[in-house]
């Protein structure tokens, strides 16, 4: 299998403060991997500098490679905004736009240059199918995205970053803020999405990463301790302090 | 027992300072609705339909305020169109792109003392800068109350801007969007309670602005088109208000403009809350 992200000797810098100390990895393609550790440790902080989201704060230095289907990302050639089209993101608490369900969707491919109506139509059917969500929503797709519940906006945000046909999808806590039943709805999303995309996802829940995920990454304190096969990490982990975290003995 | 007479202290206190600001309350309202009826049976007895659609004539003795009338309406269009983009540009500027915080810090105090600053001051400044050059026109009248009112449509942009979630910026990023795409289509959506209660509250501080026009628009009572209006000296309603009752003692026209002015403040007040109402109701929902 193909690695489409490949990290290595990477540091992350908020000022003067470093939060990511030489990270190493490699995110195989059309596969599930989950981000855990105990929070504070880094895992929102790397999965943002993937797509670049880092850029927007200020102060944030960094050192090393992050390459994208074998291209260091942080080269100053790179259009950020094309590499936020290939590498999308779904963020912890929903953020669906104040406008129509439609709108939302349609936001990502009408910012890439697609106007003709039937077209956009298209698209926006199609991923609000992926999303699970066109069956409860087709007859409204005018009403405003707020008025949705919580778990419906969430799929909507990830139907919405699906619209741009992204490679990569990054989801950071995707389900935290959700009931069981939401999130066990994304979860089965989740994994029907792998078969078309690579998906990198932060949770805190530990068997929601033995449930969905194909590989796991194991931050502690700003360090990368342990990666590979989730069935690995969470029957033999190779590390005294994964082994420590995944029992439950601290964090 | 030594709660019951405590309780009944707290309860005789509580009545008496209930009853203090029923009395306060009651005579600020009971003010406001003196000033304004006062105003009103003096004034709307002198408001006639040919007050208000001819010009001031030596030869027939008449008093006319449509010149004045259009004046106003000028200046208010001809203000409004060049603070907008100003007000509204620098406050996305300061929001959206200014990285220096100190700067931004400095120039929202400045704008903030500007505000405070007495009219009068306004029109002196004004009259150097713009009337020197251009003579007393409405123009320049027009660009001096620019000056005045830049702060207001900044600080009322610039708040609003700041309520728009740092959310929905992320997610339009997140997208691919550009700045200006992000700023055009999800922040700028969201900041347009803050423009129209800016542009409100100019229009109220417009109409009742004297000082700095006296100085800079002048007193004249031409009947002119917009763009000859623009260019010649004018009275605004509220000018005219002070030259008839002051210069010329006619206190009937001065009242019959008064109540004018005092109909379309209270129009305008309730203006500004609708569209605060209307939006605050949208952002909760
Ligand atoms: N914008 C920021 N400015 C400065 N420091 C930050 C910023 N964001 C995060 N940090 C710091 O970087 C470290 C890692 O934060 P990060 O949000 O990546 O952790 P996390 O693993 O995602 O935690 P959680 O599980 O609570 O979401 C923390 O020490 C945090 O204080
Ligand atoms: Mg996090």
């Amino acid at each position: 299998m193909n690695n489409i992200v490949t990290v290595k000797d990477m540091n992350l810098w908020y000022g003067d403060h470093q939060a990511l100390h030489d990270i190493k990895i490699e995110i195989p393609e059309k596969s599930i991997t989950a981000f855990i550790g105990p929070s504070g440790c880094g895992k929102s902080t790397f999965l943002k500098s993937l797509n670049r989201m880092n850029d927007l704060i200020p102060d944030v230095k960094i050192t090393g490679d992050i390459c994208y289907e074998g291209k260091d990302i942080y080269q100053k050639d790179v259009d950020v905004n094309s590499l936020r089209k290939e590498i999308g993101m779904v963020f912890q608490k929903p953020n669906p736009f104040p406008m129509s369900i439609y709108d939302n969707v349609a936001y990502g491919p009408r910012t890439h240059g697609i106007t003709n109506k039937a077209q956009l139509d298209e698209i926006v059917e199609q991923a609000l199918r992926d999303a699970a969500l066109w069956d409860e929503v087709k007859d409204r797709l005018k009403k405003n995205a707020l008025s949705m519940s919580g778990g419906q906006q969430q799929r909507l945000c990830i139907a919405r970053a699906l619209a741009v046909q992204p490679k990569i999808l990054l989801m950071d806590e995707p389900t935290s803020a959700l009931d069981p039943i939401s999130t066990s709805r994304i979860e089965e999303l989740v994994m029907q999405l792998k078969e078309k995309y690579t998906i990198v996802m932060v949770t805190h829940n530990m068997q929601q990463a033995v449930r969905v995920s194909d590989y796991t990454a194991f931050f502690l304190l700003g360090e990368l301790v342990e990666f590979g096969k989730t069935d690995d990490i969470f029957s033999v982990p190779k590390d005294k302090r994964t082994e420590d975290y995944i029992t439950g003995r601290f964090g | 027992m030594l709660n019951e007479s405590l309780s009944k202290k707290r309860k005789t206190y509580e009545l008496v300072m209930k009853g203090l600001m029923y009395v306060a309350v009651f005579s600020t309202a009971a003010l406001a609705l003196f000033l304004l009826i006062y105003v009103l049976v003096k004034g709307i007895p002198n408001i006639s339909w040919e007050l208000l659609t001819t010009s001031p004539s030596y030869i027939s003795q008449k008093i006319g305020i449509l010149p004045d009338i259009l004046n106003t309406i000028y200046i208010v269009i001809a203000t409004l169109v060049i603070v907008l983009p100003l007000g509204v540009g620098a406050a996305i500027y300061l929001t959206e792109y200014a990285t220096n915080k100190k700067i931004v810090a400095i120039i929202e105090y400045a704008a903030e003392t500007l505000s405070g600053i007495p009219s009068i001051i306004y029109g002196l400044v004004g009259m150097l800068l713009f009337s020197n050059n251009m003579g007393t026109c409405l123009m320049a009248g027009a660009l001096t109350l620019v000056i005045m009112n830049l702060p207001t449509i900044m600080r009322t942009t610039q708040e609003s801007l700041k309520t728009v979630p740092q959310s929905y910026r992320e997610g339009a990023f997140g997208l691919g969007a550009g700045k200006w795409r992000v700023i055009r289509t999800v922040v700028l959506p969201g900041c347009v309670d803050g423009v129209i209660t800016g542009c409100i509250l100019s229009v109220g501080r417009i109409l009742g602005e004297s000082a700095a026009l006296l100085f800079t628009a002048g007193f004249a009572h031409a009947l002119n088109g917009f763009v000859q209006g623009l260019s010649s000296p004018g009275a605004t309603l509220t000018v005219a208000l002070y030259v008839y009752a002051k210069e010329q003692g006619e206190f009937g026209v001065a009242f019959a403009i008064a109540s004018i002015l005092m109909v379309l403040t209270v129009v305008i007040n309730f203006a500004a809350n609708l569209v605060q109402k209307h939006f605050a109701k949208r952002r909760s929902s």
